[in-house]
């Protein structure tokens, strides 16, 4: 049972890392400047490396021999346990920039707690990919600043995207039954502490951007059930295609 | 009869594909070597998570190997301790500078949000007014910066800590 429950709660992680990497991949080429072009994707690799590892795990914890491959790649919509948040489409750069920026805060703490866990290898994973984490929190907080402190127009698109992506933050911090045998095994942090941590960020650093934090009690969740959004299948299909087209394939 | 000291010794040879004046010893990725029923388990770790070197290093050491002699061996990762930019080697920082790439400079605690750059002075002139110009460079663990002196962008291997 408690096997199950760890092996829920790291899919989840490595699809969130999954579904924002292949996100972010999606600049490349496209980026409103080179430095930033070149910034995104490098966020992308570490999270699609985090993704690797976490993926590895599950598949271990699984026990049928699937691989992150196997999981990347071979698995239907319905089985993705990636937060709706991570999938929303890239939008205009501060779209991109306060989705990013909602994520880092998350996973920064959630990352500073893991080191402790009792499971070796989920605090191994965590220890690594917190030092990439706090590059990333860094270079999103900065430009939601920038952006939001800007002109009248940057300040304008930043709000709007905060707006717009308010709604699916509540599930990033959403527990289930299983995951409360997790808390009490010292595997996992309860997500109420990791919660306090990132409204504290998120408030200092949206105070910074002039930027007001909406007060909407509207919520959208589903995505850790396996219920998404339009925009999911259309990523998968771009990410998918190759091992859908030619199965096994290599290179 | 290969000794533990002989495999070591011969992954000195072994580079980084992307920086290929550091060997894996200098930076710090090469972990272990050990044997175990006659087959040598070369342990390493990553430098950061999704590093596309590391592919190309585990095939590097096996064909280093091959060339001498040994068929019998494996590459492993470990992820814990995590890799530092302080197991970088002495000998690979001033090998970077020479190269043209900035070593790793003690920054400070990046938990701080709204910290400065760290000052880097530059690998060509050796002037400390410098700029960053972005904290994510041409590869995962470098930034790109610029000499405001001399005028040389240049890369910065990242403190990782």
């Amino acid at each position: 049972m408690k096997i199950d429950a760890l092996y829920n709660y790291v899919l989840r992680m490595g699809d969130d890392s999954l579904i924002l990497g292949q996100r972010l991949g999606e600049w490349c080429g496209h980026g409103p400047i080179l430095e930033e072009d070149i910034a995104v994707t490098n966020i992308s690799l570490d999270l699609i490396g985090q993704a690797m590892s976490l993926l590895d795990y599950a598949g271990e914890l699984e026990g049928t021999g699937k691989d992150h491959d196997a999981l990347a790649f071979l698995r239907f919509e319905h089985e993705y346990r990636n937060a709706l948040l991570l999938e929303q489409p890239n939008g205009d750069f501060a779209d991109t920039m306060v989705r990013q920026f909602l994520f880092d805060a998350f996973r920064k703490p959630l990352y500073e707690k893991l080191i402790g866990s009792s499971d070796a290898q989920l605090s191994a994973i965590a220890e690594k990919s917190l030092k990439e984490t706090r590059y990333h929190l860094k270079h999103s907080s900065e430009w939601v600043i920038r952006l939001g402190d800007g002109t009248e127009e940057s300040h304008e698109r930043a709000q709007k995207a905060l707006d717009n992506l308010w709604r699916y933050t509540d599930e990033l911090f959403s527990e289930t039954q299983e995951d409360e045998s997790l808390v009490l095994a010292g595997i996992a942090p309860s997500m109420k502490e990791v919660k306090a941590i990132w409204l504290e960020t998120i408030k200092t650093v949206f105070s910074e951007a002039t930027l007001q934090i909406p007060t909407n009690n509207l919520k959208f969740e589903g995505g850790r059930k396996g219920v998404h959004s339009e925009h999911l299948g259309y990523l998968l299909a771009d990410l998918q295609y190759m091992q859908r087209a030619y199965p096994n394939m290599k290179w | 009869m290969v000794s533990k000291e002989n495999i070591i010794a011969w992954l000195e040879e072994v580079c980084d594909p992307e920086i290929p004046v550091l060997s894996l010893k200098d930076l710090g990725v090469l972990r272990q070597v050990d044997q175990i029923n006659g087959q040598w388990i070369i342990t390493i770790t990553p430098t950061y998570s999704g590093c596309p070197a590391m592919k190309t290093m585990e095939v590097d050491i096996i064909k280093k190997l091959h060339e001498y002699g040994i068929e019998n061996a494996r590459v492993e990762h470990v992820l814990s301790p995590a890799w530092t930019t302080d197991w970088l080697s002495d000998s690979g920082r001033s090998k970077l500078r020479e190269f043209g790439i900035a070593p790793p400079e003690d920054e400070v605690d990046k938990s701080v949000l709204f910290a400065d750059p760290t000052i880097v002075p530059c690998p060509k002139c050796g002037s400390r007014e410098t700029k960053m110009v972005s904290q994510f460079g041409s590869t995962a663990c470098k930034a790109h910066y610029q000499c405001l002196s001399c005028q040389e962008p240049y890369d910065y291997f990242k403190c990782l800590k």
